[in-house]
């Protein structure tokens, strides 16, 4: 149990001594899952939302498929890409493997599921109440869809959460396709892991507790902005 | 369009990282994870950098899977320690040449109480007969490792056949050398694990070294440099650089000198007129 | 690359649709009158909703659409602005079929107004701008203004439109549908949880579309409301239309009995 007490100490002397090679893990494990999310969100958004409003042939499946991939494990996908970026695969000659973008590649797919099955789920909701409105204003389809983007963008916010969640607490994927490389593509989780087979269980602890002090900072911001925007504006 | 200067922003930001990779003066060192963890790279590959220029850039994985990766030419260097898997892979053609670059040794480790009587044992052997024939729990990493490798042979050697008790007192975690280890403290079970692993583990708690000593525990790494007529993309200088100075007088002194809690944990034997 | 593609095309098939629409539009200035129904029958899972209506609207001004609940009035103006699917020559407006182009030159506002979870300008600017890429101009902010003045709801026009109070609420959608500029409007039973004053401030505001020309169709089970406004009434019963006839004769010499029983208000079945 004295793990925890280390733990504790541990993190925050990291945190108050600004470690070099702690920030520079923090630095690349925040923008690859922020760049994964915004590729997701960019891919998400449209996708879920033309699957709640556009009636098109397969569009059931497509969401069934969608929900279904929310659970995709992330070894899984770490595999997948690893099988198509590595240098005797297909996308070998792009040179992405043991690179963030290879990490970044990994988590979008892994995320973008998510993403569009909750948005999906959302804008089929607002669509409900808005249809016969929007059908009545003769709007093409492309705007239907980014008026109800657009107003739902509240609610939509817990969903990008949700995808950052998964991207910056996934393990699975980055450790194969990132290969875990100091000062390269070592993030929080990967070097989590890497700790906790050190047997070094305080470090990896103390490195868990950041990276939960992380999550909530992300949260807590979004969840401020949210509400002050939504009180003063758009209900 | 705003959409697509962001795009284009975010796309370029990454890029210029992976490039970092790309570039001339860095290469992929595929390997085995005792030497990794136990801080040895951290040691050397300053030197090394310092001397040539060269980054290596190291992706720690099992013996077994760093093999793999680099038939699959994600690599530019192999350092593991299986040799048979080692001269199998260069005869296949997938490596130029294998060379003996340091060894240290395995151990048996478990907890004090030695439910199966193995402790100041000298035969490897003799001691798994033991731990069978008490059904001592045994954690076995199962992942086709080198440190796996050596423990089946060892098996083997003693003519018994442990997964026939998986589950049940052969714990085949399928993992790591640290998660195994991990596991084993936290069951009370015997496991093998290379020295210099055991050496930087945190979380020994009251586990003990058992037996050490034997012959049959010599743990040989060898590395080699994959074969650019099958990976054309491999950087055959920069690769041939780590070896050769891995192999060299410095490079042996330089793995020499690492020491940890006092201990030296590798020792080089790369041959002398190389 | 599905972001820069769907970009990519809402930026080019907008103004080309922009463009056709108008180009089509300029080709029909004709009014939409006369409208005529003919044999409008709508069925939900084989029950009748809707039976074998009938009628021609030639006149400008109010007509309203009067009946008890579940006699098939907003069954019947959803039919007619299109949001339900009717049979192939159904409706026709001055000869036309419904199409886009004559659903584009209508609008219609719900008992329960459906606002859009913004201010109330931007609200609004939705139906003022054709495409959201397109930049705010002055023009248009000075249009929109103009019709926050009239709706008397510019003090309000930076306030969350669903935070406003039903009366309100529906002013703005009134607002948002004349906006539009449309030669009909259709209403369902705008004032049905409004209070008087606020049924008063729609009222006049219809009144005064209704003397610019724009033709409306207002649906009510208000007998006093279809007293005020009316120039000619449909009465509907039991998902039939009754009985259709100038507003004077309608409410002086009824002649069906469900017409008779309802405008004594005697309670219908």
């Amino acid at each position: 149990m004295q793990d925890f007490s280390t733990a504790f100490s541990l993190a925050f002397s990291l945190i108050f001594n600004a470690d070099a090679d702690l920030i520079e893990i923090i630095g690349l494990s925040l923008s690859v899952s922020f760049s994964a999310v915004f590729f997701s969100v960019a891919v998400g958004f449209p996708l879920g939302a033309v699957t709640a409003v556009v009636r098109f042939p397969g569009r059931q499946v497509l969401a069934v498929t969608l929900n279904a991939l929310m659970g995709l494990p992330p070894v899984v996908v770490g595999l997948l890409v690893y099988l198509v970026i590595s240098r005797a695969g297909p996308l070998g000659w792009m040179n992405l493997l043991y690179s963030p973008t290879a990490m970044i590649i990994a988590q979008s797919i892994l995320i973008t599921p998510i993403i569009a099955a909750l948005t999906r789920q959302i804008i089929e909701d607002l669509h409900k109440e808005y249809d016969e409105q929007l059908r009545s204003f003769c709007l093409p389809e492309s705007r239907i869809v980014m008026t109800l983007i657009w107003d739902a963008r509240y609610s939509l916010i817990t969903v990008v959460l949700a995808g950052f969640g998964r991207a910056i607490a996934e393990v699975g994927a980055v450790i194969v396709v990132g290969g875990n490389i100091d000062h390269l593509t070592r993030v929080m989780t990967t070097a989590i892991a890497l700790e906790t087979s050190k047997g070094d269980l305080s470090l990896a602890l103390a490195l868990g507790i950041i990276l939960l002090i992380l999550a909530l900072s992300i949260n807590a911001a979004a969840y401020i902005l949210r509400n002050s925007a939504h009180r003063s504006a758009h209900t | 369009m705003q959409c697509f200067k962001i795009f284009l922003i975010v796309l370029s930001i990454h890029m210029s990282v992976s490039d970092a990779r790309a570039d001339e003066s860095s290469i992929i060192l595929q390997s085995t994870t005792s030497t990794a963890n136990s801080g040895l790279y951290d040691h050397l590959l300053p030197i090394f950098k310092k001397e040539t220029g060269i980054t290596v850039h190291v992706v720690a994985v099992g013996t077994g899977q760093a093999i793999k990766n680099a038939k699959n030419c994600d690599g530019d260097v192999l350092l593991v320690h299986a040799k048979l898997a080692e001269q199998k892979f260069v005869s296949e053609g997938f490596g130029i040449a294998r060379y003996d670059v340091m060894y240290n040794d395995f151990i048996l480790v478990g907890p004090p109480e030695d439910p199966a009587k193995i402790s100041g044992g000298q035969l490897a052997t003799i001691a798994l007969a033991n731990i069978a024939m008490s059904q001592s729990q045994f954690a076995s990493r199962a992942d086709n490792s080198g440190t796996h490798k050596k423990e089946v042979s060892l098996w083997n050697a003693a003519r018994i056949k442990p997964q026939q008790s998986s589950g049940h007192w052969y714990l085949e975690t399928g993992s790591g050398m640290g998660a195994t280890l991990n596991i084993a403290v936290g069951s009370g079970a015997y496991t093998m694990t290379d020295r210099a692993t055991w050496i930087s583990f945190k979380n020994k708690q009251d586990y003990k070294i058992q037996v050490e000593g034997d012959e049959s525990l010599f743990n040989q790494y060898g590395i080699i440099q994959i074969n650019p007529k099958r990976c054309p993309q491999v950087k055959s200088v920069q690769a041939k650089k780590l070896i050769d100075w891995m192999l060299s007088r410095k490079g042996r002194d330089v793995i020499a000198e690492y020491e940890l809690e006092g201990q030296q944990l590798f020792f080089p034997n790369a041959l002398t007129h190389y | 690359m599905q972001l820069l593609i769907f970009c990519a095309t809402v930026r080019i098939v907008q103004p080309i649709l922009d463009i056709m629409i108008k180009f089509k539009s300029s080709m029909q200035p004709l009014s939409l009158l006369p409208l005529v129904v003919q044999n409008l029958s709508y069925k939900v899972n084989e029950k009748l909703l809707l039976d074998n209506i009938n009628a021609t609207v030639n006149s400008t001004g109010v007509s309203v659409v009067l009946g008890a609940n579940g006699a098939g009035k907003s069954l019947f103006v959803r039919l007619l602005h299109g949001l339900l699917p009717s049979e192939q020559q159904t409706i026709k407006w001055n000869d036309q079929v419904l199409d886009l182009v004559i659903r584009k030159r209508q609008a219609l506002v719900f008992q329960k107004p459906i606002l859009l979870k913004r201010s109330v300008s931007a609200n609004i600017e939705f139906v003022l701008s054709k495409s959201i890429l397109k930049p705010r101009t002055s023009d248009l902010i000075q249009q929109r203004d103009a019709v926050l003045h009239e709706a008397g709801l510019f003090d309000q026009r930076n306030q969350p439109a669903r935070l406003l109070s039903g009366g309100e609420q529906q002013r703005l959608a009134l607002a948002r549908a004349l906006a539009t500029k449309p030669e009909v409007l259709l209403l369902d039973e705008p004032t049905a949880s409004l209070d008087a004053a606020t049924t008063f401030q729609i009222e006049t505001r219809l009144e005064l579309a209704r003397d610019k020309g724009v033709k409306i169709f207002l649906v009510t089970h208000d007998i006093a409301q279809a007293r005020r406004l009316a120039d000619d009434v449909m009465f509907m019963h039991g998902g039939r239309l009754i009985e259709h006839s100038v507003s004077n004769e309608f409410f002086n010499h009824p002649s069906s009995e469900p017409a008779k029983a309802y405008l004594e208000g005697r309670l219908l079945f």
